[in-house]
């Protein structure tokens, strides 16, 4: 198992996190705008890849909770003038508190029973706030969700000239990786580790004195709660929460960003996250076939690699890493 | 319970479907002792372990360890009281290495899983260690258990195994698909680890050399019913167990 703080090693992620930081004073609006995207699907993604990769559990119904999550936020800043430090943790705690009803009956089916399952639940949710006019402003939706105020942010040096997005930006950016951290320790803990040995082989873990269902709840409660806060962050960013979040078809996007990127490692997510979005941006700018664009560089890397693009990185690492070595010895 | 039976199991049945897989076995294990459930192809000898081990629920019957009820707990609950368990193809953690296979049941049977935010690497490196010495694995700590040979995992399987500190172990075909020298192995082995830990054991094996050269009782099963049960030398002279095996008619 890779360390990822061992001494002798590049700390990657640190370097990234402090690049990303830089973004608003060096690029333009519309990086900052891609980048705001990113780092919250990056978090939609890990968060689904705890169930997906870690576990072993694959939910088609993750948009569920990150569409809660933003409505939640949405609801409170703008109909009750909530403010954003108090809606937020809401978000992440009813997003959480969801997960705990609908995973309760979910993790009782396995396999594809659990998939179509958590699919289930997520278009019920969909329906609901489609239709539930007097909260959610059904198919109008809830336009003109507050900016938080970040005018606390003009007391730190250096960021007094930003615009509002850009501070949002950076609110948004250090959340992520805050949430990153704590999933990435979770991940790593015994907890962690039982959840590994689940996504193994259920049947062992549960002799070995594992609640195997129970832990899956637990997994699947974490995975609901961060994938909330990511919704409630999201809701800010796009001015507005509207119930297509909660659409199946999302579930399948963030799918595809966790297996694009590798579910196998940690980072995996957030690289698909990026690799999505920017892919996205770029192709539909010069041709409106992005699905099928999409669809062929899939194919290639399920075949070419299919352990995503980090999962393809670490493997020629590893390939350079051997022939270096052999050739030292030789 | 000294010198009373580690387990027991009482009229013990299972009908699947108007089949009865097992039908009314009883059998005592006292402890210490080391006790194998023969039987031809069908007899029932897995069934019986998953139902001892919940993983099957009975039809009728008790199973007891130390003298209390266990009938019908879930596996998690029966694997934290004292009963450990091998199945019959290697059971392990393969995309997990060897170390963190052993380290995994340490882990859970100490009550370690809630814990969601220390570092996992840091738990019972000495205890994993240990288990991985006494079953021969030192050497492979770090390779991934799923590459190792089959005889290799299924020693992974006996630390697993070990690791919740069993009263007994049951182990369902110890030496299955195994080639005669780690059969030899796995013989040694599992006499050495029974004498250290003062183990109860109880296995299934289709292997007679293996079973006559270990076990201290034998009970033969036959279309889910045990027919016999005794020393090994009972067992040897028995004409019905010879009738069972060799199938010769009356």
């Amino acid at each position: 198992m890779t360390v990822p703080w061992s001494g002798n090693r590049i700390p990657w992620t640190l370097m990234v996190f402090l690049a990303a930081l830089w973004v608003p004073w060096l690029g333009s609006r519309y990086d900052t705008f891609l980048g705001t995207q990113i780092a919250i699907d990056a978090l939609f993604a890990v968060s689904l890849n705890l169930l997906l990769g870690t576990t072993g559990l694959v939910s088609f119904g993750h948009v569920a909770y990150f569409g809660i999550g933003a409505y939640i936020c949405g609801i409170l800043m703008k109909t009750y003038g909530v403010p954003f430090a108090l809606a937020l943790p809401a978000a992440w705690l009813g997003a959480a508190g969801f997960a705990l009803v609908f995973g309760f009956f979910c993790v009782r089916l396995t396999k594809i029973y659990f998939a179509m399952l958590t699919l289930a639940f997520s278009q019920i949710a969909w329906a609901i706030c489609f239709k539930w006019n007097g909260v959610t402003g059904g198919d109008q939706g809830l336009p003109d969700v507050p900016y938080p105020d970040l005018d606390w942010m003009s007391a730190l040096p250096g960021l007094d000239g930003l615009r509002v997005s850009d501070r949002f930006y950076l609110l948004t950016l250090a959340l992520v990786a805050v949430s990153l951290a704590a999933l990435r320790r979770i991940i790593g803990s015994p907890f962690g580790r039982m959840l590994t040995a689940i996504r193994e082989n259920p049947e062992r873990a549960a002799f070995i004195g594992v609640n195997v269902r129970r832990y899956e709840l637990a997994a699947f409660v974490v995975a609901g709660g961060f994938a909330g806060l990511a919704g409630a962050l999201f809701g800010i960013f796009n001015r507005g929460v509207f119930a297509d979040y909660l659409y199946w078809t999302k579930s399948a996007e963030v799918m595809i960003m966790a297996i694009l990127g590798g579910m196998e490692h940690f980072w995996g997510p957030v690289v698909g996250a990026a690799t999505l979005v920017m892919l996205n941006q770029q192709i539909t700018s010069y041709t409106e076939y992005w699905p099928f664009v999409l669809g062929v560089i899939l194919l290639v890397l399920l075949f070419a690699f299919p352990g995503g693009i980090v999962g393809g990185l670490v493997a020629g690492v590893n390939w350079l890493r051997r022939r270096g070595g052999g050739r030292q010895s030789a | 319970m000294e010198g009373g039976n580690l387990l027991e199991v009482r009229g013990l049945s299972k009908i699947f479907d108007g089949f009865a897989a097992v039908s009314e076995v009883t059998l005592a294990i006292a402890a210490g002792e080391i006790a194998a459930v023969i039987g031809p192809n069908g007899a029932g000898k897995s069934t019986l372990f998953n139902l001892i081990t919940g993983h099957v629920r009975p039809t009728s019957g008790q199973v007891l360890l130390g003298g209390r009820d266990i009938t019908g707990m879930p596996p998690h609950r029966i694997s934290g009281i004292g009963i450990g368990r091998s199945f019959q193809r290697a059971n392990i953690f393969s995309r997990l290495t060897v170390f963190e296979n052993v380290q995994a049941a340490l882990l859970s049977h100490r009550g370690c899983g809630r814990d969601f935010w220390s570092r996992s690497e840091t738990f019972y490196r000495e205890e994993a260690r240990a288990l991985l010495d006494s079953t021969g694995l030192l050497g492979q700590a770090q390779a991934i258990a799923g590459t190792l040979s089959y005889g290799n995992q299924k020693q992974i399987e006996l630390g697993i195994a070990l690791a919740g500190d069993p009263k007994i172990l049951l182990l369902d075909e110890p030496t299955a698909g195994m080639s005669a020298a780690e059969t030899r192995e796995t013989l040694a082995l599992l006499k050495r680890i029974a004498r250290e830990r003062s183990l109860t054991l109880l296995f299934t094996e289709h292997d007679m050399e293996f079973v006559f050269s270990i076990a201290q009782k034998i009970a033969v099963m036959h279309q889910g019913r045990i027919v016999v049960e005794g020393s090994p030398a009972t067992i040897r002279a028995d004409a019905e167990v010879r009738r069972i095996y060799l199938g010769s008619v009356q």
